[in-house]
């Protein structure tokens, strides 16, 4: 079903960035006539077309009004005409056309009068109301009738009646609710109560309580009271709800990036036996990727072109591959020598470690680089009223298929299969013809690919800097460990769980205590289940 | 001589004549340098600056440090990458001593440190009230170490949790720790920790005599030190201790509670962790949680493995020479010296698995076959 949302989202964005450039330009060009035409009219019969205009949602004559209320949009009359110019700064330039004149001094100049502007302001206001964007469409309605300003009251029901896609109309239904709340007559405010209360409206509690309390203007009758309570009841159970469901999203996101990051781990630390410290490194050179495939593309199409969207789709496979290729660099080199004494390649991956870091600040700086997020990342999912955002989703469903594509390789390739015989028994396998060496290496480099592909989706929730794998990497240790070592699914598992937890206990306890308790959570279900949830089988006394 | 030398041995329990040498120079050292500060002029070629004292009081701290490691690590196999959060809290522990010695001396003229006049606090907090008395504050820098050890050590031993477990998990646990005294309201400073001290012992702690003082407490703490863990290897505990090592399920099999021995030694390592703590902070005039940070546990397992790990020597040769190579490469390369000492450790891992008092015995042997094989290793691995 998610999918299926963002997906409906992406095409909604391509559609509508295509309808944009199709017609823009000739749609300014009508603006502009239109709204000359206003200007040169007098009195009833521009007040006329002005209300009329209040319909028009298009963002063109919205920005122009705006210009004449603002006093940029002027009368000058010439001998034998009048035209409309528009001033920008002191530069002239004619309504119409655009082409830019210099009136002669001294000219009649009209400036909107008074109660002109009144007029023109609220047709500002009203102009959203009717945007093809119904997000702005939405925004407006909502800002208009938190105001509670009775002037627009007419106006929002009048186009509550007129709406067609069922996420405006309830926010015009909510707006009208919310002004009547103040505007109405008794049986009005009672009404708009509860329906405030059955549309579970979050922002309209505080006005709900305004509208019974005593000191206002109206005296609430007990029916009105009886009908509060039971809208509170509502809107809070329903805020309970979805701050569940905010949590459980965040878990779920810190999860998936626990599980990325630990995954890698999970097949060098767990399958291996190779403690890498320089995994959070990894991590680095995938957000660091990222970083340098952004500036390319910014400099060879321009931040603004519609390819530059597209950097992060280029960056991902990327920092998988640059990633993987310093893993088997560093396989070959150094950890191969290393099978047999775990803790030691600990202690020559810190110094690799080390060295990466400072190799990353002599490149980079020591400040974080910023990695901007793609258009088509940028904003939120809203679903009901919770709000995910678009990076956390792809995220979500990213890890998904990393987690399902890491099992099908170990369980149904053939490499899949030396990978597993070969993390059992070294020996056993490379006598049986598995080789050995070059398993090794790849499986690590496969590993250490994947801490790359964190690396660039943490570019996008995160910072990007020398050091930004340390502050995963003692989590995501804790996460094999917890998860049982060598054990992919005990890793999903423990890291979801963890990341739940974690996000689950912030809100109580702060973030730093929520992390603390997390970790002795962990030390005490050890105490428990030494081996993890699923601890590794084998039958030699000394493991 | 030979007469001496024995009784000297036999007076210090102690059956090895390079143990009997180096604390001999540990004992020269101690008397040697601070009668170099106190007798020679500022300028003569005999001199020893303040300020080398107070440099080398911190080395000798950190070889304590790497001791402490060595016992857990090197003898009985237990690889603890927090071995920094006992040191720190120690060096917490003795900070408190410190901070409330500065008394009205501070930028606030209060009595309470400057921090917590800072933060806002009324009066000192219960638990900062026993630490006036410095009897109180060194005890303390053992006993809240050892505790810590203690709890943890149960938890961890008895569940069985060793090897790369037990490495994990204790840095998880010196993480956490650093998490909690990052904090202001912890009531230890937070991100600043301690530091302007004033007075210790009733001395003021930046005159010349004061360091030299120090200096020869550190010298004394090694020298301790160094002889128990001598005198351990020798006793039916050190075997058992190595046993657990080597094969800690036949040691079990043979009717031992390895878990005991193991609480017992993580506990008295975590004890001299933290009363080397104690010392440092005076000599280096501050204390803050990224003492505590798991960056600082790996450096000390490094210091350990490059001098030469499970060796009585190794740990301290270890720790001065890394730190002389990380003062020396931060002046002259304070770009590039993480490379310098990054690749270090790794050139160490790879061709000096038992370090450099390993160094000796590996070339001996490779001279001796006559051929390129591979470094045995003397310890086995875990």
């Amino acid at each position: 079903m998610l999918s299926k949302t963002l997906g409906a989202y992406i095409l909604r964005i391509l559609l509508s960035s295509l309808l944009t450039l199709g017609t823009s330009l000739g749609d300014e060009k009508e603006a502009r006539r239109l709204l000359v035409e206003i200007v040169l009219r007098e009195g009833a019969e521009r007040a006329a077309a002005l209300e009329a205009l209040g319909d028009e949602g298009d963002p063109v004559i919205a920005s122009m009004v705006e210009a004449w209320r603002g006093g940029q949009i002027l009368r000058y009359r010439t001998d034998n005409a009048t035209i409309i110019l528009f001033k920008d700064g002191e530069a002239f330039s004619t309504l119409l056309t655009g082409e830019a004149v210099v009136p002669a001094t001294g000219p009649k100049i009209d400036r909107p009068s008074r109660k002109l502007r009144k007029t023109l302001k609220r047709i500002v206001d009203l102009i959203d109301l009717s945007s093809p964007d119904f997000d702005k469409r939405i925004e407006a309605a909502l800002k208009l009738g938190l105001s509670q300003n009775p002037q627009y009251l007419p106006d929002l029901k009048a186009r509550a009646k007129r709406q067609e896609d069922s996420n405006t109309q309830r926010a015009f239904d909510e707006a009208v609710a919310i002004s009547e709340l103040a505007n109405g007559s008794i049986e009005n405010r009672l009404a708009a109560i509860r329906t405030l209360g059955s549309m579970k409206s979050f922002r309209a509690r505080d006005y709900i309580e305004r509208c019974i309390s005593t000191d206002g203007d109206t005296k609430p009758t007990d029916e009105m009271v009886t009908a509060a309570k039971r809208a509170f009841a509502e809107i809070d159970s329903h805020q309970k709800m979805v701050d569940f469901i905010g949590t459980l999203f965040r878990g779920l996101s810190l999860g998936s990036v626990l599980l990325l990051v630990s995954y890698g781990l999970a097949i060098t630390f767990g399958q291996m036996g190779v403690i890498n410290m320089a995994h959070g490194e990894f991590i680095a050179i995938g957000g660091y990727t990222t970083y340098i495939v952004q500036n390319k593309f910014a400099s060879a199409f321009g931040e603004g072109s519609s390819v530059y969207g597209y950097y992060f789709i280029t960056a991902i496979p990327l920092a998988f591959m640059v990633s993987a290729i310093v893993g088997a660099i560093m396989e070959k080199g150094l950890i191969q020598f290393l099978y047999k004494r775990p803790l030691e390649s600990l202690l020559a991956t810190w110094g690799i470690s080390m060295v990466l870091q400072q190799v990353f600040r002599l490149y980079f700086g020591a400040a974080n680089v910023s990695v901007s997020s793609p258009q088509w990342l940028a904003g939120s999912l809203q679903v009901g009223d919770v709000s995910m955002s678009y990076s956390r989703v792809a995220l979500i469903v990213c890890v998904a298929f990393v987690v399902i594509g890491t099992y099908l390789l170990l369980s149904k390739t053939s490499w899949g299969l030396h990978v597993r015989a070969t993390m059992q028994n070294r020996q056993m396998a490379s006598s049986l013809g598995v080789p050995s060496g070059r398993v090794n290496m790849i499986t690590f480099a496969f590993g250490s690919g994947l801490a790359g592909l964190a690396g660039a989706f943490l570019s996008q929730i995160g910072n990007v800097g020398p050091s930004m794998g340390q502050t995963y990497i003692v989590d995501s240790f804790m996460v094999v460990v917890v998860g049982g070592v060598g054990n992919l699914l005990g890793a999903t598992l423990s890291s979801l769980g963890i990341g739940m937890v974690d996000q689950g206990l912030q809100p109580i306890l702060g973030p730093v205590m929520g992390k603390i308790s997390v970790l002795f959570m962990i030390i005490l279900f050890l105490q428990i289940k030494p081996g993890g949830l699923f601890p590794a089988r084998s039958r030699s006394l000394d493991d | 001589m030979e007469s001496v030398l024995s009784r000297i041995r036999g007076w210090l329990l102690l059956k090895d004549n390079s143990d009997l040498g180096f604390l001999a120079l540990l004992f020269g050292v101690m008397i040697a340098l601070p009668l170099g500060n106190a007798l020679f002029p500022d300028g003569s070629a005999l001199h020893v600056s303040s300020f080398a004292l107070g440099v080398w009081g911190k080395y000798l701290c950190y070889a304590i440090l790497a001791i402490s490691l060595n016992m857990l690590w090197g003898y009985t196999g237990l690889l603890c990458l927090g071995q920094c959060l006992f040191f720190a809290l120690g060096g917490y522990a003795f900070g408190m001593y410190l901070m409330l010695m500065i008394g009205e001396l501070g930028s606030y003229g209060s009595k309470l440190p400057d921090f917590m006049v800072f933060l806002g606090y009324e009066k000192l907090p219960a638990h900062w009230k026993p630490f006036y008395s410095p009897t109180f504050a060194i005890l303390a820098a053992a006993w809240v170490p050892g505790l810590v050890a203690l709890i943890f050590g149960i938890l961890a031993f008895r569940s069985r949790i060793k090897g790369v477990y037990f490495a994990i998990l204790t840095q998880a646990l010196t993480y956490a720790a650093a998490l909690l005294f990052f904090r202001n309201d912890f009531t230890f400073g937070g991100n600043n920790g301690f530091t302007d001290f004033r007075f210790i012992l009733g001395a003021d702690i930046r005159i010349d005599s004061t360091s030299r003082w120090l200096f020869i407490a550190s010298c004394l703490l090694l020298f301790a030190v160094y002889w128990l863990v001598a005198r351990i290897l020798e006793t039916k505990f050190g075997k058992i201790q190595q046993a657990i090592r080597d094969s800690e399920n036949r040691v079990r099999f043979s009717g031992y509670s390895t878990t005991h021995f193991k609480v017992f030694i993580f506990v008295v390592s975590a004890m001299i962790a933290g009363l080397a703590g104690a010392l440092y902070v005076p000599q280096a005039g501050i204390i803050n949680p990224s003492e505590m940070w798991p960056a600082k546990g790996l450096d000390i397992v490094v210091w350990v493995a490059v001098g030469g790990r499970g060796t009585k020597l190794g740990p301290v040769i270890g720790a001065i020479l890394v730190n002389l190579l990380k003062s020396w490469a931060t002046r002259a390369y304070p770009e590039s010296w993480l490379i310098i000492l990054g690749m270090v450790f790794v050139l160490v891992v790879l061709f000096m698995p038992n370090g450099i008092v390993g160094l000796w015995a590996q070339i001996k042997a490779r001279w001796s076959k006559g051929r390129l094989s591979k470094p045995e290793t003397t310890v086995a691995s875990t």
